[in-house]
């Protein structure tokens, strides 16, 4: 009654509402509706940036890493010539040993001559120059063959040994005829040679395991280089990481979650681990330095040392990540325990615990993937360089003796001078992220089978 | 449970670190990037011919390795320093009151330093005095000392292109940069004459220390972002050039060799660097590479001896080794070296 009276000029209701119809939008809800939409635009927008980074640099990755996992092969026979190997012909292993790999040198290049004449190619080159497509890890792996099956000597053995970097990166379209003008590592003769050796069936691109399982190597041969032995490095440090890291952090969650008082001291410690999360990982790798090699002695460039560095990297993400799966589980869980008559740890361990697990370990695991990804302060306690040149002999030798990680190792080859070495760094990085990939998808498997809601 | 892991991991690591008192069974080896490529060739091959273990070869720049050097005598000490200089006398003396008193200097040959800009941009013909007027923070004009004015290779050498000065050097904590100054720079100083202009300006009580200042003067490079240091390696170097293709570069003669395909090299005094012009001293920016050899580790370490005379063998450093196929210039007298080390010759003639 009151409305019909205030308005009586106002129009008929049911024709046009005070406000204007739901169906017909006035000029201030349209701007709302625009800038809604507007703000929706900025996201996909913001969204297809960054699935085209990433679609950008999986791509380069990929393109420029893949040639790391096929290396260029010469498949060969070679004649062990007991005049070179075993002058006295007595077959003693010290004196084959006696033969360093310089010594097999000749034996190749004979071997290469004659397989050029088997073939029936036609080369000017002298077959020093010819066994110089080849990579000098082709010696170091007869002479292996030679002190491992002494017997063999004077037979004739069939083997497929690397082509050097530069003929491989030939093969791959890296190196062209133009580039090689003024190198001296190889010449356009040789490169005919290789196009007449590839003709012949005997040169050809094949998959390298020796990239994945393979130790460093020189910089005279990256062909050559694997990133097997800094795996292993990597593989010791994340032990030693999980081994102290997760008891050390979920004890020390449990106690801060659980049993701790509320009070000004256990304030300080929360805020400091959470500060202790934001520290650049390079300073840890200083504190590395100091005390556990300077100070407590411990072998500079040993997994052990890198482990106990991550370690203190990694321990804080674990604890704040503990300590949410743990603030996560209910309070009534632990008042059903307490009132059935179980102890505070009884409560904790028996009841808490098992429901906050699946966070825990997610959190473990993404902490472990940080740390295995991490360079910085590896540089700090001498694990760059030309160190992952040896498989470590056993379980106390992997943790012991000097070794790389995956990412100290791609720096490294990163830096080489030879441009062979670049494509290796990249195909590190393909190796390295499927990793970090997997133990990603592990703890995204882990939350979604485990974790319960409440 | 948690505590019984905390527990029993905390004996296993105690376990594992009273191990460490076992011997080291590798040689460690720490040192200059420049000769760590040479090193690890030598390393590789010696893992290879040997019944030993691959020496470890860690990188880190001349002084570094020597620092570490010099800490003291024992199994967590390095055993060898690489240097692209040679050690100096403060050097000695830390590392005797540290203990280190016997070393063992080994000369392996002969680095050149080369200048190399972008492949497809201009070629250069160098003098040291070019390179000197073009970087030193002060240059004589008319006749007075002045801020060095040069923005473009023609205003300092008329026969060169009008491209702009730009030179990627390497930063001070390189021993290259030490060779770089003293053969370049303040060769180019003297030659100029413009010393005779800083040494009427030094100041100092005598004439030594005046001539010092003067020479310090000298190679006080610009710092108005023309010539910028490059504390990182060598590719750092070769990636500036590849964004700025005016760019020039200061590299090792190996780097370059690798790396033909992006680089032209550019002639210093009219000769172009190569291992020949070094080793028979045509090239004038070269400096020679060592490495120093704790005595007190001989006999220790497995294989430490074995490594030194590997190094320096016939096979390795010779001129037709892998050493020199790789870009060293190999010593003329490698004999002689040969012979020190077999001696264990120490610094100061002790043996």
């Amino acid at each position: 009654m009151t409305d019909i009276t205030q308005t009586p000029n106002a129009p008929v209701p049911s024709d046009k509402p005070k406000g204007g119809s739901l169906f017909e939008k006035d000029p201030r809800t349209k701007r709302r509706n625009a800038a809604e939409g507007r703000f929706k635009m900025y996201g996909i927008a913001a969204i297809g940036v960054g699935l085209l980074m990433l679609v950008v640099l999986v791509t380069n990755i990929v393109t420029a890493g893949m040639g790391a996992f096929q290396q260029t092969f010469l498949e060969l026979d070679v004649t062990l010539l007991e005049s070179k190997l075993d002058k006295k012909g007595n077959r003693n292993i010290d004196d084959i040993k006696k033969v360093s790999t310089f010594g097999y040198a000749p034996l190749v290049s004979a071997a290469l001559e004659s397989e050029v004449e088997k073939l029936g190619i036609q080369t000017d080159l002298k077959p020093k120059k010819m066994a110089g497509i080849l990579s000098k890890a082709a010696m170091a792996k007869l002479r292996n063959y030679v002190v491992a099956n002494p017997d063999e000597i004077g037979k004739t053995v069939s083997f497929r040994f690397l082509a050097n970097s530069r003929v491989d990166g030939y093969i791959k379209g890296r190196v062209t005829r133009a580039s090689i003008a003024n190198d001296k590592s190889i010449s356009s003769e040789q490169l005919d040679f290789v196009d007449q050796l590839i003709d012949a069936g005997v040169l050809y691109k094949a998959f390298d395991p020796d990239f994945i399982f393979g130790a460093d190597a020189s910089d005279q041969r990256p062909e050559a280089a694997g990133i097997g032995v800094s795996m292993l490095g990597s593989l010791f440090m994340m032990l030693v990481v999980l081994a102290l890291a997760l008891p050390i952090g979920v004890a020390a969650s449990i106690y801060l979650e659980e049993f701790a008082p509320q009070n000004r001291l256990t304030d300080i410690i929360e805020v400091n681990i959470s500060n202790l999360a934001a520290v650049p990982s390079i300073v840890f790798g200083i504190l590395g330095l100091a005390v556990f090699i300077n100070y407590m002695h411990l072998p500079t460039s040993a997994p052990l040392v890198g482990g106990l560095v991550l370690t203190l990297m990694t321990l804080p993400t674990i604890i704040i990540s503990t300590r949410a799966s743990l603030k996560a589980v209910p309070p009534s869980i632990r008042d059903a325990a307490l009132g059935v008559g179980a102890s505070k740890m009884q409560a904790v361990f028996h009841h808490v615990l098992p429901l906050a697990a699946p966070g825990i370990l997610t959190g473990t695991i993404i902490g472990l993937a940080q740390a295995l990804g991490e360079t910085a302060p590896l540089l700090l306690i001498g694990m760059v360089g030309f160190i992952a040149s040896n498989p470590p002999d056993g379980i106390v030798e992997g943790f012991l003796s000097p070794n790389s990680a995956m990412p100290a190792q791609i720096y490294e080859w990163s830096k080489r001078a030879d441009p062979a070495f670049y494509e290796r760094a990249w195909g590190g990085i393909i190796i390295l992220l499927l990793f970090l990939v997997t133990m990603n998808t592990i703890a995204v498997i882990l939350r979604r089978r485990f974790e319960r809601r409440w | 449970m948690s505590f019984v892991k905390l527990s029993a991991s905390v004996l296993a690591i105690a376990a594992v670190s009273a191990t460490t008192a076992a011997a080291r069974d590798q040689v460690q080896i720490a040192g200059s990037s420049t000769v760590l490529p040479y090193a690890s060739i030598v390393a590789e091959a010696f893992g290879e011919n040997f019944d030993f273990p691959t020496p470890v070869v860690e990188s880190g720049g001349s002084s570094a390795g020597l620092k570490r050097f010099c800490e003291g005598v024992g199994e967590n000490t390095i055993d060898v320093a690489n240097a692209s200089r040679q050690i100096r006398e403060n050097e000695i003396k830390v590392c005797a009151d540290a203990g280190v008193t016997d070393i063992i200097e080994v000369q392996i040959g002969y680095d050149g330093i080369v200048f190399a800009s972008d492949i497809n941009g201009n070629s250069f013909e160098f003098t040291p005095d070019d390179w000197y007027k073009a970087l030193s923070a002060q240059i004589v004009v008319d006749g007075a000392l002045a801020d060095n004015p040069f923005k473009t290779w023609d205003q300092v050498n008329p026969n060169f292109p009008a491209q702009p000065i730009a030179a990627f050097i390497p930063g001070t904590k390189h021993g290259t940069r030490e060779v770089f100054e003293d053969k370049v720079i303040l060769a180019g100083c003297e030659h100029t004459g413009d010393f005779d202009a800083y040494l009427a300006a030094a100041e100092g009580d005598s004439d030594k220390a005046k001539k010092k200042a003067a020479e310090k003067a000298c190679i006080a490079l610009r710092t108005d972002g023309v010539s910028v240091d490059i504390d990182g390696d060598y590719t750092e170097a070769l990636a500036r050039i590849d964004s700025n293709k005016d760019g020039i570069g200061v590299f090792g003669l190996a780097f370059y060799e690798n790396n033909t395909d992006k680089l032209q090299v550019a002639t210093m005094s009219d000769v172009v660097p190569s291992t020949e012009s070094i080793s028979s001293g045509e090239y004038p920016v070269s400096r020679p590479l060592f490495f120093y050899v704790k005595k007190a580790h001989i006999g220790v370490i497995p294989g430490l001896k074995e490594y030194a005379e590997f190094f320096v063998a016939d096979e390795i450093a010779g001129p037709d080794g892998p050493l020199a196929e790789y870009g060293l210039v190999s010593d003329p007298e490698l004999v002689k070296v040969q012979d020190a080390v077999a001696n264990e010759a120490t610094l100061g003639g002790g043996s």
